[in-house]
């Protein structure tokens, strides 16, 4: 039967492929173990490096690959259909390293891309914090300027690969009264002086992703490490946000896709009632619905992620879309994937309790979905004109 | 390239010496021969009354020819030695060098060697420097009187298929056996035989190894699988890793060693050498049992030519069944030490 | 001290496709897909690690139909620097003598060389014959069976830990050499993305018996002194029993059997 084709090129290809390989080679063997340990995936994250996956978003001339937020997308559904802590973990660095690729300077391309790219030097990027989740603009952390200095105080909460990453990308204000306007964004590295970790936290999926706060205690960091202009910290952490979300829609695809396979292929083999689960119409039309659902999100995800690319300037309420819908279905595909397998589906030995565990996340970082419903609205609001079909 | 050799090969040349006689290659397990060539020697007694042809032994080492009688009791007409300092570490180099050049000057018509470690590490070489055809791990042997033609059984793909090898026109015919597939025959103090003491030629001993250190480590478990006649395999379903205490009792009641799946060796229940399959060690015993072993394709793979698989498993529709001799179904914590229990019976008429 | 490596490679049918005909004996080759011989993976890792740590090239070689090529470049987006498949149709039907004539050929073809890697064994032909065998040509000493490998005074000189029937043998040799190495030596790398799109740009050299000057006499059928003269496929199935019962019942029968076996 038929797939729907999204007519992938021979380069395309290959990133699933090889994402898709490492996915089952490295990933699923150890998914269980490193939710169960809460163990940070050091290996995995040494194999995608070799792979070159983190450079796939940053240009050739920095060692990178070149390639687009439609790329990501497949890279990072493909790690998703094995584990999404692993791929969090992975993704999170690309949002630690859009702000520099983005509104870096020459100079501080040069120094860190090509390490990013390479897998060297590993990147996180810190916006949210105990007073402002999603009232960012609410955030309390400071950066004053003290001659050739930075001196920065505060802290940021549920830092994902906080303490683990070697470069910081995070946001300060820097003039209070100015509000919005008021904050600038920064290039803060592992071992600046003033510069720590909290404890790790513990979180209910998403567990092998170390989740830590970072802690600035008269933290100084040298004048050029301050990233763009000041004052442009919110728009910077916007657009890198806008950037990332489609991303976020390919983990819930991916992850969907996992707990769906796992559902079929249990409904297949168990038997009740003399006859496998499958053959009744209640399982087909949950599956039914969840292969649509699947199907729906990925040619949103695949949709919005090559507008991107093909250069669209505005993309703020797409791009929320393209993360909003994707993960509410993944909520729900997870949760169902658990109802099919039953009381199976509710024990470790199955990893779709896992999944459904994992899967609540993707509707509450980088913006929940209440907030991405926000931007989808507020851009209805704001529009012009009203677009005929 | 070295061609030393083939422009000896007798039949093309139509040289008048005919290549005549069987040669057994023997190996040592410490000062003992090893069971390989004994049993070797014992197919060879066959094949050689067959063709009517002279069996020898060929020994080589240093300080071994104490090994000389106990090849003779087995069967051998002649044991030619050749004792050397070089020759008291096994290289490949070596003992290739020196088997073949023995067989050019005395042109035996077979030579047969164990499928060993060290059969297989060496007797190419000599196979390749005589440019003759050689066969693998062969699991039967016969004789094509006629034309002297040796036929040689083998497994391929695994064992999922077989096949029989001639090699019609060139000498000497060579073949590796693997162990256990002939029976040894009880020795006989009285038989007489020819022991034939050979200096070897110095460029039969050139070799460029250095054999810094030999440790005989009877933890080297994975050999023991390799030659292995009874394995006791450790899957999924043996639960619980105090289990395995009973795994291992199993394997020693029937003179055994023991190996593992994957998911055991992942578990860390057994070290990474133990595992059996695709990926891990190729085992081949007389007799294989599988304690909770689903039948994985990857572990199938390295098992298919065990003689008889013996299948415990709870779920009857579990894979390994299609291929066991004998299938048990039911959980390895109960099975297992209702084997050993009646197995100890068994050896020792009562309970212990 | 920069090393030139070479790699034996070989294409075999995937073993999680291969299904056997059993009247014919043969294996049905259709929808089968060819894989590179699994442990040859481990050779591959084997040279790209030395590669890794000393320098060097590492050039994958191997014999086979023209779309062996695929094989080769898959070693590429693993890492490896040169293919060269050596491929004619005189080839076919060569066993271990003759294979180890034409890539011994054909490695002399690649001028200097300093260590030669092996897969133990291939999963189809399952000899482990041609390793040995090779490094007899070469005119190499041969170490098979490596499980732990050493580089001492950079790259002059290699120690080995090899398995032996009866436990182990450190040995030390210096370069040039070839050493066969068994599946669990290492764990061998995946393609990388840079890789794979190199290596679906990147030209593999193919050597035909005319450009390896092969004599026609030592390769293919002719060169082969052996001859396969039947097959048959092995039938797992003949005594399949399921022993029936309560737990005891099932192990008194299985013992009954084993004793009847002479296993007991």
């Amino acid at each position: 039967m038929a797939h729907v084709d999204y007519l992938l090129t021979e380069e395309q290809q290959m990133i699933v492929d090889l994402a898709l390989r490492i996915s089952k080679e490295k990933i699923i063997p150890v998914r269980a173990e490193l939710d169960e340990k809460e163990e940070f995936p050091w290996d995995i994250m040494k194999e995608l490096a070799k792979a070159d996956l983190f450079g796939l978003y940053i240009p050739e001339e920095y060692g990178g690959l070149g390639k687009g937020c439609f790329e990501m997308c497949l890279a990072l559904e493909a790690l998703a259909y094995g584990c999404i802590a692993v791929t969090t973990t992975y993704a999170a660095s690309a949002l630690g390293g859009y702000p520099i690729l983005l509104y870096g300077s020459e100079e501080q391309k040069r120094l860190y891309l090509p390490d990013i790219a390479s897998g060297r030097r590993f990147t996180a990027f810190g916006l949210t914090e105990a007073n402002a989740g999603s009232d960012a603009a609410a955030i309390q952390t400071t950066a004053v300027e003290d001659g050739d200095s930075w001196v920065i105080n505060g802290a940021k909460q549920w830092i994902t690969s906080g303490g683990e990453a070697d470069v910081y990308t995070i946001v300060a204000l820097t003039d209070r009264n100015k509000g919005a306007r008021g904050a600038t964004a920064f290039i803060v590295e592992k071992g600046d002086p003033g510069f720590g970790f909290g404890k790790k936290e513990r979180k209910m999926g998403l567990r092998a992703s170390s989740t830590r706060e970072l802690i600035f205690n008269d933290c100084r960091i040298p004048k050029e490490r301050i990233l763009g202009r000041r004052g442009q910290g919110f728009i910077i952490a916007m657009k890198t946000l806008d950037l990332a979300r489609p991303g976020i829609g390919a983990i819930g695809v991916g992850l969907a896709h996992a707990a769906f396979n796992e559902a079929t292929r249990y409904a297949k083999e168990r038997i009740q009632f003399g006859q496998p689960i499958i053959s009744f119409q209640i399982i087909q039309h949950m599956l039914a619905d969840m292969a649509t659902q699947i199907e729906a999100s990925r040619a949103l995800v695949y949709a919005v992620a090559r507008t991107i690319d093909a250069g669209a300037k505005d993309f703020a309420k797409v791009s929320a879309m393209a993360k909003l819908f994707p993960t509410d279905a993944a909520m729900k595909i997870t949760t169902d994937a658990v109802q099919i397998l039953g009381g199976y589906g509710y024990m470790k030995d199955y990893p779709v309790e896992k999944m459904m565990r994992d899967a609540k996340v993707l509707q509450i970082y980088e913006g929940t979905n209440q907030i991405l419903r926000n931007i989808i609205g507020q851009a209805i609001n704001k529009e012009q004109i009203i677009k005929d079909c | 390239m070295s061609d030393n050799a083939g422009k000896e090969q007798g039949l093309q040349a139509g040289t008048p010496v005919p290549w005549r006689g069987i040669w057994v290659a023997a190996e040592r397990t410490g000062e003992r021969a090893a069971d390989v060539t004994l049993e070797l020697l014992a197919k060879a007694r066959v094949l050689g009354d067959k063709l009517g042809a002279p069996l020898a032994a060929v020994l080589i080492g240093y300080h071994v020819d104490g090994l000389a009688g106990e090849l003779i009791g087995h069967g051998a007409d002649q044991v030619l030695v050749v004792d050397h300092p070089e020759l008291a570490s096994f290289t490949e180099e070596a003992y290739g060098g020196v088997l073949a050049g023995l067989a050019l000057k005395y042109r035996p018509e077979i030579i047969l060697a164990g499928a060993t470690l060290m059969g297989r590490a060496y007797i190419p070489r000599a196979a390749t420097i005589l440019e003759t055809g050689l066969t693998a791990d062969c699991m039967d042997l016969d004789i094509d009187p006629k034309d002297r033609v040796l036929l040689q059984t083998r497994p391929a793909w695994g064992g999922n298929l077989f096949a029989t090898i001639v090699c019609p026109l060139r000498r000497p015919q060579m073949a590796t056996v693997r162990p256990h597939v002939f029976k040894k025959v009880l020795p006989d103090p009285a038989r007489q035989g020819e022991i034939v003491s050979i200096s070897p030629e110095a460029e039969w001993l050139e070799h460029r190894l250095r054999v810094v250190e030999s440790v005989k480590d009877d933890a080297g478990d994975e050999c023991r699988l390799y030659g292995a006649k009874v394995i006791v395999v450790a899957g999924r379903g043996v639960e619980h890793e105090k289990d395995m205490a009973l795994v291992k009792e199993l394997a020693g009641l029937l003179g055994g060693a023991v190996g593992g799946t994957r998911p055991i060796v992942d578990q860390g229940w057994l070290p990474e050498r133990l595992q059996i399959g695709q990926s891990g060690v190729t085992v081949s015993p007389r007799l294989y049992i599988g304690l909770g072993v689903s039948g994985a394709v990857q572990h199938v793979a390295g098992i298919k030519d065990s003689e008889i698989i013996v299948a415990v498993n709870k779920d009857p529709d579990a894979p390994i069944f299609d291929l066991s001799t004998y299938g048990l179904v039911g959980n390895v914590g109960l099975i297992l030490p209702e084997l050993i229990r009646q197995i100890r019976l068994e050896k020792t008429g009562r309970v212990v | 001290m920069p090393l030139n490596i070479v790699v034996c490679i070989k294409q075999v049918p995937d073993a999680r496709t291969v299904r056997f005909d059993a009247e014919k004996g043969t294996i049905i080759r259709e929808g089968v897909d060819a894989v590179i011989n699994p442990v040859d993976l481990n050779a591959l890792e084997a040279g790209l690690s030395l590669k890794d740590a000393l320098g060097g090239e590492v050039t994958a070689i191997s014999m086979g139909p023209p779309q062996a090529v695929e094989a080769l470049r898959e070693t590429i987006a693993m890492g490896v620097d040169k293919g060269v498949l050596l491929s004619d149709r005189s080839f076919a039907g060569s066993d271990t003598l003759a294979t180890t004539y034409i890539l011994a050929k054909g490695i002399e073809m690649l001028g200097r060389f300093d260590v030669v890697i092996c897969g133990k064994q291939s999963m189809d032909g399952d000899t482990a014959q041609v390793g040995p065998g090779l490094a007899v040509r070469l005119g190499l000493p041969s170490v098979a069976y490596v499980k732990e490998i050493t580089v001492l005074n950079d790259g002059g000189l290699f120690r080995f830990r090899r398995e032996t029937d009866s436990g182990y043998d450190v040995v030390e040799v210096e370069p040039p050499f070839l050493v066969t190495v068994p599946p669990l030596l290492n764990t061998p790398r995946l393609p990388s993305l840079k890789g794979k799109m190199r290596a679906k740009k990147a030209d593999i050299t193919i050597y035909n018996a005319n450009d390896i000057k092969a004599d026609l006499k030592k390769i293919g059928f002719e060169g082969s002194p052996t001859r396969v003269v039947s097959t048959a496929v092995h039938a797992f199935n003949a005594r399949k029993e399921m022993l029936s019962g309560t737990v005891e019942e099932q192990v008194r029968a299985l013992i009954g059997r084993l004793k009847e076996a002479g296993l007991l």
